[in-house]
């Protein structure tokens, strides 16, 4: 039941905005759903391993009672057969074939047993294929086979229809089953001693997972309906290396910064769903995504687009979405600092654009003065769209006079020996030659402390969020800075670190 | 399905069959259950079937993973040569060892899960996949790449008629290098 929560997206999306009014460490659980989906997942293994093996024992118990290998109460117990006046206790009712493939037998004709047996191999199935490896290579083997948990949890229903687990129920009139118990011989000759009754117990389990089935449902109807919205495209535009941008139009679609979506074509394939960052800001009255080429379904988009003449309309896409990530917090700071590795500078295109619309209207929800970017690659051909993004804003704040607002730093960590001849030759020149923007881009990591160090000096009073969208490594390092270069004194310097998580 | 390596999934279940037939064998032997025979089968086969499993292949497109302390399991498998990389062998073989576990119920469900395992592998076969152990590979270092060769050929100089030192007229002889040089 717990396990289907965490995966109703659009559920937790609903909830995180009830509780914009609760404090962000409410809203940071919510974060936090698939690892655990995956806990939850890891004790219904636990749970399911510990099941079988106890069933194992007491199948094999219940075959020796039935064999009369017990004692004289076990076999009179066991032997009660059901019929109009009698009802059996021992699931184990055949005993005229070999009694080592008894037990085998009871597992595949009882409803409990098969269902059983069927909702073990599914969950392992299920299991060995959400591997780490298998998972982040092949997603589509992973999605496809996860599908078995419908299987699962129909099984799992059922698993108890057949009654098997049996108590003892008051016989009319009750008698005294202590004095009884050593009489095996006298059930039913003496009035003290009727036949003892069993009946087996009412099946519950449907009672917990209903509740979640019907939400998960939902859930996966909501996505449907998402997906027949009309969907236009405003604008198809190739970027260089290989990056699509795609400006969609759909009615009633309100975003927040640095929300990502879910995009499926049915033209390259019908059950796939893949996340993006959106890199529109929400004062745009179209979303935008950019898509990088990184495997079968995104070549054959930017295939599709590339065939496509001009200005026509690209092929039928659904949108689902937006959902949410703690990236909304960006505002609430006075001075931030956001870090963006590799492909995770993507949310913070959103984030600045939007920065830059609220400063332009004089925004009141924008408590930030000030913001100091530090982008990270390994180099920048997969981004260049972003660096022409630095370039505008730049420019724009260069027209307005206010440049002391965004202070951005580019750390090219895969710099050769060719790239740093030719930078040597143009070092005195006012933009820089790798990227065209004003500031110069720094060659290697950047040395976070004297970082947290500049940004202290230069506010020496404020509130200062840390943002990263990047590596964990790089997480655990910042979270470290944060905590050191944070002071006690209120009236001094603190840091609060927020990682974005993919 | 993309471009999966159906073997990287078969390695995983048929791990995951290893330890499940180990462990219905355990409570099998344990319990002293009626064909206790047969679970103790399953104890060694599940070790069997765990120690051939355990050493990842490598991959043929991409990073492979090595499971943690796979390199003495990685040198073992290696050591059979053909028996071993190629994945018809493992598929049948599996199929035969998981046999034995459907004699009994605590073995049983060990047996079905390495039986998919061994459709899997053989699904992985048909698509001309094989076993590569994963060694660590040697820095080979190239010192020539970064050294630069000496010139070949001398530096341009004038005619040997002007070079040669006329000490008959040492005003004229004197001429203007065309590269600027200095004493440093």
């Amino acid at each position: 039941m717990l396990v289907l929560l965490p995966v109703c997206r659009n559920l937790l999306s609903l909830i995180r905005g009830s509780f914009m009014c609760c404090g962000r460490t409410i809203r940071k659980q919510l974060d936090k759903n698939l690892s655990f989906h995956k806990l939850v997942a890891y004790m219904i293994a636990l749970m399911t391993a510990v099941h079988v093996i106890a069933h194992l024992l007491n199948v094999e118990w219940y075959n020796n009672s039935r064999l009369g290998v017990y004692d004289k109460l076990s076999t009179a117990l066991s032997d009660l057969e059901d019929t109009e006046n009698t009802t059996y206790l021992n699931p184990i009712r055949k005993t005229d074939i070999d009694p080592q493939q008894i037990p085998t037998y009871l597992v595949f004709t009882t409803i409990a047993g098969l269902t059983g047996v069927i909702i073990t191999l599914a969950l392992i199935l299920i299991i060995t294929s959400s591997m780490e490896v298998i998972r982040r290579s092949y997603f589509e083997v992973f999605w496809y086979t996860h599908h078995l948990f419908i299987i699962f949890f129909a099984g799992l229903v059922f698993h108890g229809a057949g009654r098997i687990v049996r108590s003892q129920q008051t016989t009319d009139p009750p008698h005294n089953f202590t004095f009884c118990k050593d009489r095996t011989d006298d059930w039913g000759r003496i009035p003290e001693c009727p036949i003892p009754q069993f009946a087996g117990g009412f099946p519950q389990t449907w009672m917990w997972v209903i509740a979640p089935m019907v939400l998960y449902l939902c859930e996966r109807l909501l996505r449907f309906i998402r997906y027949m919205q009309t969907v236009t495209y405003r604008k198809i535009v190739m970027r260089p290396s290989k990056v699509l941008e795609l400006q969609l139009v759909k009615s009633g679609f309100k975003m927040e910064v640095g929300q990502y979506v879910f995009l499926n074509c049915p033209a390259i394939s019908q059950l796939e769903w893949h996340p993006f960052t959106m890199t529109s800001a929400p004062e745009e009255d179209f979303l935008s995504v950019h898509i990088r080429s990184a495997g079968d379904w995104t070549d054959k988009l930017i295939d599709i687009m590339q065939k496509l003449p001009e200005g026509a309309q690209g092929p039928k896409m659904g949108v689902d979405g937006p959902f949410g990530t703690a990236s909304e917090d960006v505002f609430d700071y006075e001075v931030s600092m956001l870090v963006g590795a590799g492909i995770g500078v993507t949310p913070f295109a959103s984030i600045l654009k939007s920065i830059w619309y609220k400063f332009k209207d004089s925004n009141p929800k924008l408590r930030t003065r000030k913001i100091y970017f530090y982008w990270l690659c390994r180099e920048t051909h997969a981004f260049e769209w972003f660096a022409d993004l630095l370039q505008v804003l730049e420019k724009e704040m260069e027209e307005r006079g206010m440049d002391h607002f965004l202070t951005y730093k580019l750390y090219l960590t895969g710099w050769d020996q060719s790239t740093a001849n030719h930078v040597k030759v143009w070092v005195d020149d006012d933009t820089d030659v790798v990227t065209g923007l004003k500031q110069k881009t720094h060659y290697g990591r950047p040395i976070w402390d004297k970082e947290f160090e500049q940004v202290r000096k230069e506010n020496p009073t404020s509130v200062v969020g840390t943002f990263l969208c990047g590596p964990q490594v790089l997480g655990k390092v910042l979270e470290k800075k944060c905590a050191k270069y944070s002071d006690v004194d209120p009236r001094k310097t603190k840091f609060y670190f927020n990682k974005e998580n993919f | 399905m993309g471009k999966i390596e159906w073997a990287m999934w078969a390695n995983e279940q048929a791990l995951a069959s290893g330890f499940i037939l180990l462990t219905g064998g355990i409570v099998g032997v344990a319990g002293q259950f009626r064909g206790w025979q047969f679970a103790a089968y399953a104890v060694a086969a599940g070790v069997f079937v765990c120690l051939l499993e355990y050493p990842r292949s490598k991959r043929s497109k991409g990073t492979s993973m090595a499971r943690p302390g796979q390199y003495c399991f990685t040198v073992c498998v290696k050591a059979f040569g053909p028996l071993t990389r190629n994945y018809y062998v493992r598929a049948f073989l599996h199929a035969a060892v998981c046999v034995p576990g459907g004699f009994m119920l605590a073995t049983v469900l060990g047996c079905v899960c390495l039986g998919i395992a061994s459709l899997i592998y053989l699904g992985a076969a048909i698509h001309g996949e094989q076993w590569v152990p994963i060694l660590p590979h040697k820095e080979v270092r190239k010192p020539m790449e970064s050294m630069k060769n000496p010139p070949q050929n001398p530096p341009p100089r004038p005619p040997l008629e002007m070079r040669r030192k006329r000490v008959d007229d040492l005003e004229g002889a004197a001429y203007d290098n065309p590269i600027p040089v200095a004493d440093e």
